[in-house]
């Protein structure tokens, strides 16, 4: 059996952990001014996350919601740590600014800042940065989040070699966005701030619809 | 030297986005890689195309990079030597 241990869920410039609002913004605000908000609520110290396209941003912070008072990455060994995760735009929103970047020739000078965020996987790569994990990966692109999918692998990689995992779903396109994601581990060692619901797509799929 | 050097830290910050950095904060003679900046290696790719849009330089030979940017005092010394604007 595997264990959902805790989750976070943003969407509508509000933030969610374990079903609880944590964070909420100014509605019409921007997703880029939501996301630098939600950043300093958080007491992240990380110069690096500034330099992230939108997409990455909006994945990295929700993990580390997710993360925050949680002995996950503590209690794990990172090497057996899994990423998956998977959206519907891919990275098409930086691909979009990269294109534009270049698009005048007399003023050709493309950003390779820009350039290495137009692949969507580059998230689980920043991830796997910040909290030095070098388990398996994945990054799928579906027409919606796809619950079946997501356990699915989850459980087939909980089955092999990895002892936990990170998996979800985080959706950019234009200023429409939503991200959740899941802390997943093979062994229920609950504490307090952990939910511990078993993983599976009902269960999965009643999270992702309830806030 | 000086105005260039000032110029320098705020197209720098710029550039890289460095929005927790604030132009006082950094020393013209500390390193940019590794410690002081604590920049990476697509900051220096960057620092390449900064170079190129604002002042005309094109390294040749990314060996040269090194030296060039030890620090904004040697980038600034580079550009007063070799710049076309």
């Amino acid at each position: 059996m595997n264990y959902i241990n805790s989750y976070a869920h943003i969407k509508n410039n509000s933030v969610y952990v374990n079903g609880e609002q944590v964070f909420t913004y100014d509605k019409n605000a921007t997703v880029n001014t939501f996301l630098s908000e939600a950043y300093h609520a958080i007491n992240l110290v990380y110069p690096k996350f500034h330099k992230m396209d939108t997409l990455c941003k909006l994945g990295l912070l929700c993990a580390e919601f997710a993360l925050q008072n949680n002995h996950f990455i503590n209690e794990h060994h990172l090497q057996k740590t899994a990423i998956i995760l998977s959206n519907s735009s891919s990275s098409l929103e930086t691909d979009k600014l990269y294109q534009h970047s270049i698009s005048d020739k007399n003023n050709y000078f493309p950003s390779p800042t820009i350039f290495v965020y137009t692949l969507p996987n580059i998230i689980i790569g920043e991830l796997a940065i910040k909290h030095k994990i070098t388990g398996e990966n994945a990054f799928f692109i579906t027409e919606k989040f796809d619950a079946n999918l997501l356990v699915d692998y989850c459980e087939t990689i909980l089955n092999h070699n990895a002892t936990s995992a990170i998996c979800g779903w985080v959706e950019l396109n234009e200023n429409s966005y939503e991200a959740i994601i899941f802390l997943v581990e093979k062994k229920y060692h609950p504490d307090k701030n952990s939910i511990f619901k078993p993983l599976n797509q009902q269960i999965v799929t009643q999270i992702y619809n309830q806030t | 030297m000086e105005v260039l050097i000032e110029k320098l830290k705020r197209q720098v910050i710029e550039q890289l986005n460095l929005v927790e950095v604030k132009p006082e904060d950094i020393n013209p003679d500390s390193p940019l890689f590794g410690e002081g900046l604590g920049l990476d290696s697509i900051d220096a790719l960057e620092l390449i195309v900064l170079l190129e849009k604002h002042y005309g330089i094109k390294i040749e030979d990314p060996k040269d990079g090194k030296t060039i940017f030890q620090s904004l005092t040697t980038l600034a010394e580079y550009i007063k030597a070799n710049g076309k604007s």
